[in-house]
């Protein structure tokens, strides 16, 4: 009994890394129609920022979580005015196959850099230690992740949900030509929404840098990353911005 | 929208010619390179990618349904015929058709599966399913996990022609090669290929007109696939081995790219992008790890500005189908 339940808690913290990536890919399937390939990587890059941060500049991990993502989200954006925005207007499948590219190029150059073997986060003194539930030893860190990640995932459905910014989104998702009409910069809101897709994703990397000290791009996080992204199609979240297939 | 082939020229009597014209040319290129002193191991690698490539271009130039998979079938095609060649002794020929047998049975259960989705659902379905694959032969232990399949016998085929000696396996991939490819060029000026370009363009109006896409979709998929599996069983014989490298997405990747620099739906397009690309690992494997990041340039380059590839653009340039 106390295996399971130590199973199921594994599994609400792995849980929770997966509703991060999953909620970025999908806010950028609904709005951009791309499934991006990505993600993956720039899930690595966030917890590479992270650790840049620590080791360049002396940036503990509470700055971090909020500089690492936004980083990220700018490079996001960068690549969305830069390439993905050409691509409006061709078939759907030309951004999946860009962003496989890119994914190649981060996860390459990662890998030249720093190889395979991955690079050492410690956890936040804060968090060090751990308490014990009575069935199971709980590392208070993992706690913390599944709390923030669920505190992120609810801040994110209230930015879409419930604010005039996420009013725009969802209405330029079911009909852009309409909202341009109405004044509204949709270019700009793509590129945001691409940009929160990936910071979402590169905060996933930070939370998990001081838990897999192997987090150099694994196998097993592709895996998942496919994984989601066949989750997110079959699922076609309505919510978040979804559309109908 | 766009569709993904940009290279949509109506078949005509003159641009049949053409192309047999390019194929005669191909063909003679082709049949004299033991002659002209070029390592033969890397053409006949690039000739089995190029066979898998065309095997692709099938499905996404003619059917518009961009698999993201077909690695398994290379992989599985590869296992089957590896350990057939290997455990049970079986003869070259029987092996090879072993192998095929198998990735087209694999293309009939992923098929069914797969074809009821299209677009970016299919790729992912694709992709999901491979993976799924990928998994299994970490796991069992006939294909020998991380090691792969080594030092399998090449034999006699038919039990004359000694597979051992280069010259001979390189007229021998070559003739695979040559029959996979009139095989597929067959089927896209078939009434067959017709029906699968209507389906490409408008699938609704083809459904309206009475064709039961489903069918040639899964057709047409499960040729694909059992033609990956045939490439993947001739290159058991010139790697000699058989792992999983062959089964990984990167290689699915790696097919995808082929096409794409060669040019999506052109006939001769995935036998130049194989050339390039394997040319391209060989002459810079100098570089590592670099290549993986070559690579990804290349993608995010042609995606960007080269969609037509390097025939489709030739083709374009003159007019003409290739």
């Amino acid at each position: 009994m106390q295996a399971l339940y130590a199973q199921l808690l594994v599994g609400l913290i792995n849980g929770s890394f997966y509703a991060l990536l999953s909620l970025g890919l999908a806010v950028i399937f609904g709005m951009l129609n791309i499934i991006n390939f990505a993600h993956g990587a720039v899930y690595m890059m966030g917890a590479f920022v992270a650790y840049f941060l620590l080791n360049l500049a002396g940036i503990g991990y509470w700055p971090a979580l909020i500089i690492a993502p936004v980083v990220v989200g700018i490079f996001g954006m960068f690549l969305e005015r830069t390439m993905l925005k050409w691509l409006s207007g061709l078939d759907h499948l030309y951004g999946l196959l860009l962003t496989f590219g890119l994914a190649l190029i981060i996860q390459g150059v990662f890998q030249n850099y720093f190889g395979s073997s991955g690079l050492p986060y410690s956890i936040p003194d804060e968090l060090k230690g751990g308490m014990n539930l009575g069935f199971m030893f709980l590392p208070i860190y993992r706690g913390w992740v599944v709390v923030f990640s669920l505190i992120v995932c609810l801040l994110t459905w209230y930015l879409i949900e419930r604010t005039r910014l996420g009013a725009y989104l969802r209405a330029a998702t079911e009909n852009p030509t309409l909202v341009r009409a109405f004044g509204v910069n949709v270019p700009r809101m793509i590129t945001l929404t691409y940009g929160l897709g990936v910071g979402l994703a590169a905060l996933a990397g930070v939370l998990s840098a001081p838990i897999n000290q192997k987090y150099f791009y694994p196998e097993a996080s592709n895996t998942v990353v496919f994984v989601l992204m066949v989750l997110v199609l079959l699922v076609k979240p309505s919510g978040l911005t979804g559309r109908a297939a | 929208m766009t569709a993904i082939t940009e290279n949509s020229i109506p078949v005509t009597a003159r641009n049949t010619k053409d192309e047999m014209i390019a194929f005669g040319l191909m063909t003679a290129l082709l049949l004299v390179v033991p002659l002209t002193g070029v390592y033969p191991f890397f053409v006949m690698q690039a000739l089995c990618f190029a066979l898998l490539a065309c095997a692709f271009n099938l499905l996404i130039g003619y059917g518009g349904l961009l698999s993201f998979g077909h690695a398994m079938f290379l992989g599985t095609a590869g296992y089957i015929t590896a350990h057939a060649l290997k455990v049970w002794g079986l003869t070259p020929e029987l092996a090879i058709l072993v192998g095929t047998a198998g990735a087209a049975g694999l293309g009939i259960v992923t098929g069914v599966v797969a074809i009821r989705r299209q677009g970016i659902y299919f790729s992912m379905i694709t992709l999901a399913l491979s993976q799924l694959l990928y998994f299994i032969y970490l796991q069992t232990p006939f294909t020998h996990g991380e090691d792969g399949i080594q030092g399998i016998p090449q034999g006699h085929l038919f039990g004359i022609f000694n597979l051992a000696n280069p010259t001979i396996l390189y007229y021998v991939v070559l003739a695979g090669f040559l029959f996979g490819f009139l095989l597929i060029f067959r089927t896209i000026n078939s009434p067959f290929g017709e029906v699968l370009k209507a389906i490409r363009e408008n699938e609704q109006r083809a459904i309206s007109l009475g064709y039961k896409t489903d069918q040639y979709k899964l057709l047409a998929y499960i040729l694909s696939g059992t033609l990956a599996g045939f490439a993947g069983s001739l290159k058991v014989f010139v790697a000699q081995n058989a792992s999983l490298t062959d089964v990984h997405w990167t290689m699915s990747g790696e097919i995808v790219l082929m096409t794409l620099v060669g040019g999506l739906g052109t006939v001769f397009g995935p036998v130049v992008g194989a050339f390039v690309i394997i040319a391209m690992q060989q002459y810079l494997a100098g570089f590592g790890q670099w290549v993986t990041v070559i690579q990804g340039v290349i993608f995010v380059v042609c995606v960007l500005t080269f969609r037509r590839g390097v025939v489709g653009e030739i083709a374009h340039h003159f007019r003409r189908s290739l």
